[in-house]
């Protein structure tokens, strides 16, 4: 398969995701300048983390309106697959493509540590390959990441299981303790409604080797993978 | 002298540019964004004003703030702060953003319709903020 993986200016987890989609997990993937007008051939887009373009005004105010962005909409909008790490849930919501928004964290102190994560749903093209009694350790490092939305999108997210992952004790326990940044129902990472776009704060791509502390991370791209190969299946068949 | 100076929020050379000169066409004052096909904030003329209109300098104030919904941990921790020093009867603090921009239109009316636009567009995430926009 082949991954697009967007480059903003102070785009910095670009290369990890580019490392892991590539040379972890075998698949071809390239870098998207943030002026390309255009996505070019590719089967899934991964908008990284980072502080793109400063995180001036608002984290991803401005990037969501670059024009690879306009593409990444367009791509969405048929269907396509787009998921976005740390800053890149930020831009995705940011650029509407995701409900609700990232805020400062609660405790107004930049969290960076390992996590645990709880899948909520094996139904995504993001989770399709989690067991669903595995609790994820992935790590996190941001500021901004406590996700906020007003009641009825919470209540509209939990209708449509469109909570992703949750922020958990060790034992896979939805805690108030295990929550790093306050965010509203211990969240972690969403998807959108029609499930092809979806974003997370914690980084996948940091944990996809037993080297780096976790492979954990490599069960959120395998899921992706398996989603994209079961597309060509359905459309060969 | 039509154009925009400057965005004061955005730093030198972040996609807001200073214009020179009028133009002939007397399309008035635009804001230029980053991005300008997707973005483009404008302030133009109605086409039936005449083209000797006199323009006029103004600054917009743009005040954002967190919504009431929203938590605060910013304010909670400056009004703490504030009654540790010993000021006393604070009963809220809000941290927000102030934005001024300074711009020369034709039409007030238009300016004002056209800055609203990119605060709930642009400059403001509705989701979690609120605006207050003044022009004089």
């Amino acid at each position: 398969m082949t991954f697009a993986v967007l480059q903003f200016p102070a785009s910095n987890c670009d290369q990890d995701a580019l490392h892991a989609l590539r040379d972890v997990l075998g698949q071809s993937a390239r870098y998207v300048w943030h002026k390309d007008t255009s996505l070019g051939e590719t089967d899934a887009v991964v908008v990284p983390g980072g502080f793109s373009y400063g995180d001036y005004l608002r984290c991803g105010a401005i990037a969501r309106f670059s024009p690879v962005m306009q593409a990444v909409q367009q791509f969405a909008a048929n269907g396509g697959l787009v998921l976005g790490i740390c800053n890149g849930f930020q831009v995705l919501c940011e650029a509407g493509l995701l409900p609700g928004a990232l805020i400062r964290n609660r405790s107004l102190q930049f969290r960076c540590e390992s996590v645990h994560l709880k899948s909520l749903t094996t139904d995504s093209p993001y989770t399709n390959q989690i067991p669903s009694d595995k609790v994820l350790r992935i790590p996190i490092a941001h500021g901004e990441g406590c996700y906020f939305a007003d009641d009825e999108t919470l209540d509209k997210l939990k209708a449509k299981n469109q909570i992703l992952w949750q922020y958990c004790n060790a034992e896979g326990e939805v805690t108030e303790a295990a929550n790093p940044n306050g965010s509203l129902l211990n969240i972690a990472g969403i998807c959108n409604e029609r499930r092809n776009v979806a974003g997370l704060m914690p980084h996948p791509e940091r944990a996809c080797e037993a080297i780096l502390g976790s492979a954990d991370g490599c069960l959120i791209f395998r899921s992706l993978i398996q989603a994209l190969q079961n597309k060509v299946m359905s459309k060969a068949a | 002298m039509a154009g925009l100076r400057r965005i004061r929020a955005f730093p030198d050379g972040f996609g807001v540019k200073r214009r020179t000169g009028g133009r002939r066409s007397g399309a008035g004052v635009r804001i230029r964004p980053l991005y300008p096909e997707k973005t483009s904030v404008r302030l133009a003329l109605s086409p039936t004003s005449p083209l000797t209109l006199r323009e006029i300098v103004m600054k917009a104030k743009i005040i954002i703030t967190p919504k009431k919904a929203v938590v605060d941990p910013q304010g909670k921790a400056v009004q703490n702060a504030l009654e540790q020093m010993g000021y006393n009867g604070i009963s809220a603090v809000h941290v927000g953003k102030y934005l001024e921009i300074d711009l020369s239109a034709s039409d007030a009316e238009n300016a004002r319709r056209q800055l609203d636009e990119a605060c709930h567009k642009f400059l403001s995430n509705p989701v979690i903020e609120e605006y207050r926009l003044e022009l004089e």
